[in-house]
């Protein structure tokens, strides 16, 4: 939960202002707190240790490990992308703040945005309807 | 300021441990979680590249995959919470059948 608020962190480094707020108010406050709340209505007993399946696991970590590390030499070999500004270049102003993301988001992205609405819309019908006890 | 590459390499290396929390964990609560953290490591690629590239977009997905993430784990948990009642277990290898 701590790597959720500082990849917030981080957005804030990359400039990414709102996208960083939202970070902090949709993953740290609603979705962990989600979590909190399916785990304590769980009441789950102690879970007995996962000890057997200690070949798998280190399948697992190793071709994680392989996946992390082709990416980051890719990265380092071939630089990340044609487009080369450079992390050193000031972005222009008014770069990652809510202005300039709401602008996108209500003019070239309005249908997605919208579709957004439904798509969460949805969500809500689907969870509560799950979620009860009983239809009737 | 940081290069770029330092933060693709963080993503890259989040997404792994979400891949192997995945892979190796059979409670689907922290299944569930290292989905989540998956969802982030992208999102982190996304904009690193946005500031990379001085583009907006980047960070318009990132606004769409957090959308989708809430509403993933709002009907991902309420699934968990049925699959409990149901067969008083959150462990993934005793929930290997479609039907109640």
């Amino acid at each position: 939960m701590a790597a959720l608020f500082l990849l917030a962190v981080m957005f804030l480094f990359l400039d990414a202002h709102l996208v960083a707020a939202l970070q902090v108010v949709v993953y740290a406050g609603a979705i962990m707190v989600l979590f909190l709340f399916v785990i304590m209505l769980l009441s789950l007993q102690e879970e007995p240790s996962e000890t057997r399946r200690c070949g798998w696991r280190l399948v697992a970590a190793a071709a994680a490990s392989l996946f992390a590390l082709a990416v980051i030499r890719a990265v380092w070999v071939r630089g990340v992308g044609a487009v080369d500004v450079g992390m050193g270049a000031a972005p222009p102003a008014g770069f990652g703040t809510t202005a300039a993301l709401s602008e996108r988001l209500f003019t070239q992205y309005a249908l997605p945005f919208e579709i957004t609405s439904i798509l969460l819309l949805v969500a809500i019908v689907g969870a509560v309807a799950v979620a009860k006890r009983k239809l009737r | 300021m940081v290069p770029t590459n330092y933060f693709i390499a963080l993503s890259a290396i989040l997404f792994a441990i979400g891949a192997v929390g995945v892979l190796v964990r059979r409670n689907i609560i922290v299944i569930f979680m290292s989905i989540e953290l998956m969802l982030n490591a992208a999102n982190l690629a996304f904009v690193a590249f946005a500031r990379h590239q001085h583009s907006m977009d980047g960070q318009v997905i990132v606004f769409f995959v957090m959308t989708v993430a809430a509403a993933e784990a709002a009907v991902g948990l309420a699934i968990i919470l049925q699959l409990f009642r149901h067969r008083e277990t959150v462990n993934a290898d005793e929930l290997t059948l479609l039907r109640w």
